[in-house]
């Protein structure tokens, strides 16, 4: 971990815990992250992502355990700590009927900001175009941008993102890992919660995996995968090579052949792929590694319920 | 810009972009007061109607006294026939100095003011023609300012309705809404203060509760309506902020227990509409039986009804100031209070 002592922690989580009723909703949670970091807290549906993040943020109080965000504790409320972190809220917190602009200077003014940089987060977030368009004619992706403009227009230090690319089409997906790639490169410290895998590795530098209101495991994402120890998957159109060929290359666990894919199973993909090779069959070849989402469902040991 | 202006500025815009409250706030109530004051708008005042058969000074007495409208026949069987028909309650028919009156009996009422009203005209005129000054004279004139005037009791009325309505609906709708949203939970993560964002929407309240007062009392004026304001008419003013205050509170307290756009209506609804039937919003009030008029004083709505129509329309002094703006102040601290007690930032 970054964080080595004091100043180089944005937030020190411990053993935090929540319960609505007979529901424990967060089970002892303890996470640091540093400065400038980004951090994803990942897991499904119901896992206690959102909790976490409102405990972090100031917006409720564990029943146990202890949060220091920027060296205070955010509960109650501080008016001085509130300044420097901002939050983007999974319903789109907007003003009715109001423009991308207008929704920003409102947001900007409630921090005593100017309206001086409030072009250059709109152009952050790609609505340059949509400035004059009131909130209600944004399709899901604008609104989630903008969502996410009006968590920056402060300028704060840590920011706080609850699943921005829930329901978003892949396209707009992309879009918007770009926008939370160029936040990152201003230095700002990133928490965001998803359900989406994929999107935690290309994005994080850490990632907790949650269920059940504890974490499952925490590291960067290459350092997960490879602690999986899964196997890879070369596949091969169907023909290309007799089966029994390939059973004899090195480093082959397991052959399969559908009629329309010859899958092999490797631990040792180079040996195999070499010998591919040598037989000039790499054409339509494909390689599939773990990725996290093995590692959730390794962890998890059930299906992913995204 | 500070935090309370940028919110109520953004308040506005939302209300003047939203053309459906738009018109439930400002429209509606104004189609109300130019239907009704148009509908009443000689009610009470229904004349008597005469017919009259011949020319003399008693026919153009009774013609000009303002007091009967007269029909002109040319015979006197014509004008009796009408009479007897039902039509009319009588006939005046005058003949040189012979003034025959024939009514119909059947209304006691209408046929006693009828003897009344000629025999006192044939009598001035008989006055008249002696030509000696009368030694008594007879000057009525009304206490109240013409209360009969519909549009004298619809204007205060529909005016104090239509800022209940705002005041209710308006506050409900908002906090369920920020509350679904999550624009109360965005606020509560900003530096602003819970009080500056009250403030804010108790202003663009203020600022709806004023559109609604100069378009309605404006219009009401119209010559076509006629609504004469009283000379103490801004003693209304502070009736009419108290009342503002009082049903933004109402709108609060829903605000605050409501979790749907849907409960929240209905609740307001419950609230606005008994409220406007039985605070004397469309009759006056002192019309309707007496166990009503007690009933209806539990209402908020009934005395700034009464505190409006007391200063925009009956002219009273500050005395009576007393009474609807204790009782309204009262009122918003004691549903103001308990509001704030049960008031959720987040579901």
């Amino acid at each position: 971990m970054t964080g080595n002592g004091g100043g180089g922690d944005a937030i020190v989580v411990s053993a935090i815990r929540k319960t609505y009723g007979e529901l424990t909703a967060v089970d002892g949670v303890s996470f640091t992250v540093a400065e400038g970091e980004f951090f994803g807290i990942l897991g499904p549906n119901g896992a206690g992502k959102t909790t976490t993040l409102e405990i972090v943020e100031g917006l409720r109080r564990p029943d146990a355990g202890s949060v220091t965000l920027l060296g205070e504790n955010p509960w109650p409320r501080k008016v001085k700590l509130v300044p420097r972190i901002g939050v983007q809220l999974q319903a789109s917190a907007f003003f009715e009927k109001l423009t991308a602009r207008e929704q920003l200077q409102t947001f900007a003014s409630l921090y005593g900001k100017g309206t001086k940089n409030i072009d250059e987060m709109l152009d952050v977030v790609g609505l340059a175009e949509k400035a004059n368009t009131r909130e209600d004619k944004l399709s899901g992706g604008q609104r989630q941008r903008l969502s996410i403009a009006c968590a920056l227009v402060h300028d704060p230090d840590i920011v706080f993102l609850d699943e921005p690319t829930a329901a978003l089409d892949p396209q707009a997906r992309r879009n918007l890992w770009d926008v939370l790639r160029e936040i990152r490169s201003r230095g700002k410290t990133i928490v965001y919660t998803t359900h989406y895998l994929d999107e935690a590795e290309a994005l994080c530098d850490r990632v907790a995996i949650m269920d059940h209101g504890t974490i499952l495991a925490m590291d960067t994402p290459a350092a997960l995968v490879r602690g999986l120890d899964a196997p890879a998957h070369i596949m091969l159109d169907h023909g290309v090579l007799p089966v029994d060929d390939v059973r004899g290359f090195t480093g082959v666990d397991e052959v399969k052949d559908d009629g329309t894919t010859l899958t092999i199973t490797t631990r040792k993909p180079a040996p195999v792929l070499s010998a591919l090779a040598e037989r000039g069959t790499l054409d339509g070849l494909q390689v599939r590694t773990a990725t996290l989402e093995d590692v959730f469902l390794d962890l998890t040991g059930r299906e992913y319920r995204a | 810009m500070n935090a309370f202006k940028s919110l109520s500025i953004a308040g506005a815009k939302g209300f003047l972009r939203d053309k459906a409250a738009v018109f439930f706030i400002l429209l509606f109530p104004l189609m109300f007061l130019v239907i009704f004051g148009l509908l009443f708008r000689d009610a009470g005042t229904d004349k008597i109607k005469l017919a009259v058969v011949g020319d003399g000074p008693v026919v153009r007495a009774l013609s000009q006294a303002g007091v009967v409208e007269t029909q002109r026949f040319d015979s006197a069987d014509a004008a009796v026939a009408t009479v007897r028909a039902g039509d009319l309650p009588g006939a005046v028919i005058e003949n040189g100095t012979n003034v025959q009156l024939r009514f119909a009996a059947s209304d006691q009422n209408q046929s006693g003011i009828v003897n009344g009203l000629v025999s006192s005209v044939v009598d001035k005129a008989n006055v008249a023609a002696t030509g000696q000054q009368p030694r008594f004279t007879f000057q009525p004139s009304q206490v109240e300012d013409d209360s009969l005037n519909a549009i004298q009791y619809l204007t205060p009325g529909i005016l104090s309705w239509a800022v209940a309505s705002a005041g209710v609906f308006g506050a409900a709708m908002t906090f369920v809404q920020w509350r679904r949203k999550q624009v109360l939970r965005r606020l509560w993560l900003a530096p602003v203060s819970p009080a500056t964002v009250l403030m804010s929407r108790i202003g663009v309240t203020l600022g709806i509760a004023i559109s609604q007062a100069v378009l309605f009392v404006g219009i009401a004026c119209l010559p076509l309506f006629g609504l004469r304001l009283a000379g103490t008419w801004w003693l209304s003013i502070p009736v009419f902020l108290f009342g503002m205050l009082a049903f933004f509170a109402i709108g609060l307290l829903i605000g605050s227990f409501a979790k749907t756009e849907e409960a929240a209506n209905g609740a307001a609804q419950i609230v606005v509409l008994p409220m406007a039937f039985l605070s004397g919003t469309f009759f006056p009030i002192d019309r309707s039986p007496g166990w009503l008029q007690t009933v209806s004083q539990i209402f908020p709505l009934r005395h700034m009804n009464d505190g409006m129509q007391d200063f925009l329309v009956r002219g009273k002094g500050i005395e009576a100031l007393v009474v609807p703006s204790a009782i309204l102040i009262g009122f918003t601290l004691v549903v103001g209070f308990v509001a704030t007690r049960v008031f959720r930032w987040d579901s």
